[in-house]
């Protein structure tokens, strides 16, 4: 299961939570991508992946668990 | 256009130095004399990152001309310390952490020399309204400022 | 890649006890800085070197019909000239960045750069640049955000709007994001008092004293070197690189020390331009900004136009809010609206609520980072709400923000779920401070705000070596940008039970070390820690290998403590511990030199949040605001160096009252920045200001070996809604368009 932001939903049929079977981070982003092609725009200018509270940039392999609270961000800047 | 030939003594050193009629003490000491220990931080005189003393006056060395320094003595943040005895400003900087960045430290210690050379004893508003020529971005002045009224009595103890 | 977060050998939850971290050495780069021998940007020179300038467009916004630099070329001393001819098309993904270092076909705004040239003096460069002929086709403009946004207004770049921007709009409005949840109407239908207000925030300069500065070489064979002031080395060799095509492993990029950044110097502007030039005249070229070209062309944050409505109950709850945040970028897309959305109403607890974020491109220069990016504005206007609402209710202002705060459980504003986090701490020191009770003069207010920030990491390599007399050299790719070679130093000396003064930590080029991550996001003292901790437990492990091989027992059954290699028990044999040194310096005897290193996407960094409280001043007769007294409230995970934390939490505040009360862009009609110079765009001085009180708060950080987490960005947060807060309170009527300067401030006084 994961959350994405509110102007995604236009992307998956309105579900702020959309279903994505996936063990880790990479699993994730390629399971939206292919279940709903409309995210992909959002995908490719960059996203944060916040799993259990804690921001994922980039890694592909982080462990994502059955039971882990997933969200999909606006990729995180700084200054 | 023909230079000028000027004569000064900096930070104790006769020296001598060709410059063009328009160029700035600032570009003198940095790029003629490779002194450079004064920064540009504006070249208006708003930022006081160049700050040097001329006949013991405190300038922005920005404003001043290269041609104007002829038979001064000027100060600079190189003189500051007395051979690998560091002047009590210079310490207490550290001490206090009262830099980040570093880039307005040797104006601000220039300046800061300055004030305690006419007035030993400042309030914290005196310091903070002589410095306030002297722009820090990264501190919020807070530690600068204590650092100055601790080395000012520091050199009030030891005179 | 995954971290084991504990120390060895400590139990969970179980504090650390620390040697060196928590202390407050001096910095290693200390004695450089205070006697002027720090090498800065422009404070390095090479055997030939030539001065370039920038010819920068007097236009808003115009096209570009024809360059014409022979004069200039003819004139002696001038050894080379470059516009955009000069480069290629480039990659895609700095296609913007190109542009904005030297325009294409348009000029985007006043101070945009058009041509360069290279001259054996400044002066000639200076005369070369009035001898190029730009042709212009002048164009209308806009440099407001809401006026951008009309359909009507004059468009930048055609076809910029992607699929997420509603019809009815300009096509300056780039993208369009929404956060949030529940059903904010309902929840506003249930509130005792729905409240609405509207905000707008000016454009501000991150302000550093160094001008931007390089001194660049580069061959025919293309092979280069850069001396540069930075916030991130890598970032300049790889954007370089790809601008200039060239391979990233022929760009060598040596980081100077660093004059402020605050995030403005976490792009380029001048870097590619001097190695064209270097490339067309093949000597070495030094280019340095003047202030005013540091304000026209190099990134100042949004202007924003924020609206915000609340609801709440008699009790101080929040029933349901929203937020409609529009943020000018400058030319280009990627202004912080997007950051704005997410953080606005991070600190809350909201069973209902929605953020909508606009990024809008104007004919002001690209927007650049500034200190958690997007935030301040947010929180201005979300925390004015919240104050005026429960000054309404007669409700203590910190109480309602501790009835609404958000803690470990709350489902965030932007999506996740908070693990452990400081707000609460931070209201409840602020609460039992004698700041919130002391009492006000005449004409006083005290104001309250709580600011949050994400904080990340990213790519991080360090490097520690052990010499042969057994100190150490460590070497990381983040520029010192306030005292973090002193916090890795540490560190290093925490890890490895040495003396603090027996590591020293330089920037290595990059040559040396592998991809780093800017220095942005509040990551340092988190991420090259980390890199620091894992790469002296690398180093130790070795050294454990090598006491076992001279004890001839098993590598396992040695232990590091307190700065010796040890037999792990009594079973391991009994040999007098070998310290550091003495393993140094058998090193070529038993293996080789012994060193550690660690490379790593640190990803997982802890969010952070604050609680600013200020009291202002105002006179009644002029609307002047003076700041009598300031406290910050802070979670800092763990302090490494709490004299450098405490630095930050000031100079963060410092910078907010500058965005509050003083700091803004000024543009005339013809869309040209009437105040690029620091006597006109005022940043505080000492005299604007008190003594910066700090309390810093320590709740670990579970991401982290120490506990660390950023503090550089979240300090800048608060403070515009706090001093806000503050002046409506001291004023009597509330303030909702920054900066509070005096005409304004006395303009609403005077109107009530």
């Amino acid at each position: 299961m994961v959350r994405i932001w509110g102007s995604l939903t236009s992307a998956t049929d309105g579900q702020a939570d959309v279903e994505i079977e996936a063990t880790t981070l990479k699993e994730l982003l390629d399971g939206l991508s292919e279940k709903y092609p409309a995210i992909r725009p959002q995908l490719q200018r960059g996203v944060s992946v916040s799993i259990d509270g804690k921001i994922y940039n980039d890694s592909w392999f982080q462990p994502i668990k059955p039971d882990s609270e997933v969200v999909l961000l606006r990729r995180i800047v700084g200054g | 256009m023909s230079q000028i030939h000027v004569t000064t003594k900096i930070n104790g050193d006769t020296t001598e130095y060709l410059c063009d009629p328009e160029e700035t003490l600032l570009d003198v000491l940095r790029d003629r004399l490779a002194l450079t220990g004064a920064k540009e931080g504006c070249g208006t005189g708003d930022c006081g990152a160049c700050s040097v003393t001329v006949d013991g006056r405190l300038v922005c060395s920005c404003l001043t001309l290269g041609a104007e320094a002829d038979g001064c003595e000027i100060d600079t943040i190189e003189g500051m310390a007395d051979g690998e005895k560091l002047h009590p400003l210079q310490q207490k900087f550290l001490e206090h952490a009262a830099l980040q960045c570093g880039i307005c430290t040797p104006g601000i210690l220039v300046a800061a020399k300055s004030l305690l050379e006419k007035n030993p004893s400042p309030t914290e508003e005196e310091a903070r309204y002589w410095l306030a020529g002297n722009l820090c971005r990264c501190t919020g002045y807070d530690k600068i400022i204590r650092a100055v009224m601790d080395a000012a009595e520091e050199m009030r103890r030891a005179s | 890649m995954p971290l084991d977060d504990q120390t060895p050998g400590q139990k969970p939850g179980e504090a650390r006890q620390f040697k060196v971290v928590g202390t407050r050495p001096l910095r290693p780069d200390g004695i450089d800085k205070v006697t002027g021998r720090a090498r800065f940007g422009a404070d390095m020179s090479a055997p030939g070197m030539l001065i370039g300038r920038v010819l920068r467009s007097p236009h808003a916004h115009a096209r570009i019909r024809s360059i014409d630099a022979s004069k200039a070329e003819a004139l002696e001393g001038v050894k080379a000239v470059v516009t955009r001819a000069d480069f290629g098309a480039g990659d895609d993904d700095v296609a913007d960045i190109l542009d904005n270092c030297m325009a294409g076909e348009k000029a985007l705004y006043d101070g945009h750069a058009v041509a360069a040239v290279a001259a054996t003096s400044a002066a000639i460069a200076r005369k070369a640049l009035k001898l190029i002929d730009v042709d212009y086709e002048t164009l209308p403009h806009v440099v407001d955000v809401d006026a951008a946004m009309k359909p009507d207004a004059p468009v930048l770049h055609e076809g910029l709007s992607d699929e997420t921007v509603p019809d009815g709009v300009s096509q300056n409005v780039v993208h369009r994001v929404e956060f949030g949840h529940g059903d904010v109407e309902a929840g506003f239908a249930k509130a005792d008092k729905v409240l609405e207000r509207s905000f707008k925030t000016a454009a501000t300069h991150q302000g550093y004293i160094e001008p931007h500065a390089c001194l660049a070489t580069m061959g025919t064979d293309g092979i280069a070197d850069l001396w540069v002031c930075t916030q991130g080395h890598y970032m300049v060799r790889n954007t370089c690189a790809a601008i200039l095509g060239i391979d990233q492993g022929k760009l060598r990029v040596t980081a100077s020390e660093i004059g402020g950044g605050f995030g403005g110097k976490t792009t380029v502007f001048l870097e590619p331009v001097a190695l064209a030039l270097s490339r067309k005249a093949n000597r070495p070229v030094k280019m340095t900004m003047t202030r005013e070209e540091v304000l026209r062309a190099t990134g100042p944050t949004s202007s924003t136009s924020i609206d915000v409505k609340i609801g709440m109950n008699k009790d101080g709850k929040i029933t349901a809010a929203s937020a409609d945040l529009r943020y000018q970028g400058g030319a280009y897309q990627g202004s912080p609206a997007d950051m704005g959305s997410m953080t606005a109403f991070a600190p809350y607890d909201l069973e209902n609520v929605k953020t909508v974020g606009w990024d809008v491109v104007t004919n002001r220069p690209k927007a650049a980072a500034y200190r958690a990016p997007g935030a301040p504005m947010a929180a201005f206007a979300v925390e004015s709400v919240v104050d005026e609402l429960a000054k309404g209710f007669g409700l203590d202002p910190l109480d309602v923000r501790l009835k609404n705060a958000a803690r470990e459980g709350t489902k965030s504003s932007y999506g996740p779920t908070f693990p452990a986090i400081g707000l609460e701490a931070t209201l409840q020191a602020a609460k039992d401070h004698p700041h919130w009770k002391a009492p006000l003069g005449p004409n006083q207010g005290r104001g309250v705000a709580c600011g949050f920030w994400f904080n990340f990491g990213g790519d991080t390599c360090v490097s520690l070596n052990i010499t042969p007399d057994g100190t150490v050299t460590l070497s990381e790719g983040n520029p010192d940008i306030g005292g973090s070679r002193a916090s890795m130093s540490m560190m290093a000396a925490e890890e490895l039970g040495i003396p603090y003064d027996q590591v020293r930590t330089v920037i290595a080029d990059t040559g040396a070390l592998g991809q780093n991550e800017v220095t942005d996001g509040s990551r340092v003292t988190f991420a090259v820690g980390l890199a620091t901790i894992k790469a002296a437990r690398n180093a130790k492990k070795v050294l454990c290998e090598r006491a076992a091989m001279v004890w001839g027992i098993d590598p396992e059954a040695v232990e590091w403590a307190d700065g010796c290699a040890r037999p792990a028990g009594d079973n391991a044999g009994k040999f007098p511990p070998m310290s550091l040194k003495e393993i140094a310096a058998i090193a070529s005897n038993t293996g080789g030199p012994v060193a550690g290193h660690f490379e790593v996407n640190a990803e997982g960094a802890g969010v952070s949040f604050a609680t600013h409280m200020v009291d202002t001043e105002v006179d009644p007769e002029t609307g002047a605001v003076k700041v009598v007294r300031y406290t910050v409230f802070q979670d800092a995970g763990k302090a490494v160096h709490p004299a450098y934390v405490e630095g930050q939490f000031q100079g963060g505040a410092v910078q907010g009252i500058g965005w509050a009360l003083n700091e803004e862009y000024i543009y005339g009609e013809d869309g040209r920045l009437q105040n690029p110079g620091f006597l006109d765009y005022r940043i505080p001085v000492a005299s604007d200001l008190p003594m910066i009180d700090t309390v810093i708060l320590e709740i670990p950080n579970p991401g982290h070996p120490y506990g660390v987490r950023g503090v550089g960005e979240t300090s800048i947060v608060p403070p515009l809604a706090a001093i806000a807060n503050s002046v409506s309170e001291a004023a009597g009527v509330r303030m909702t368009d920054l900066p509070m300067s005096p005409p304004k401030v006395l303009a609403a006084i005077q109107n009530g």
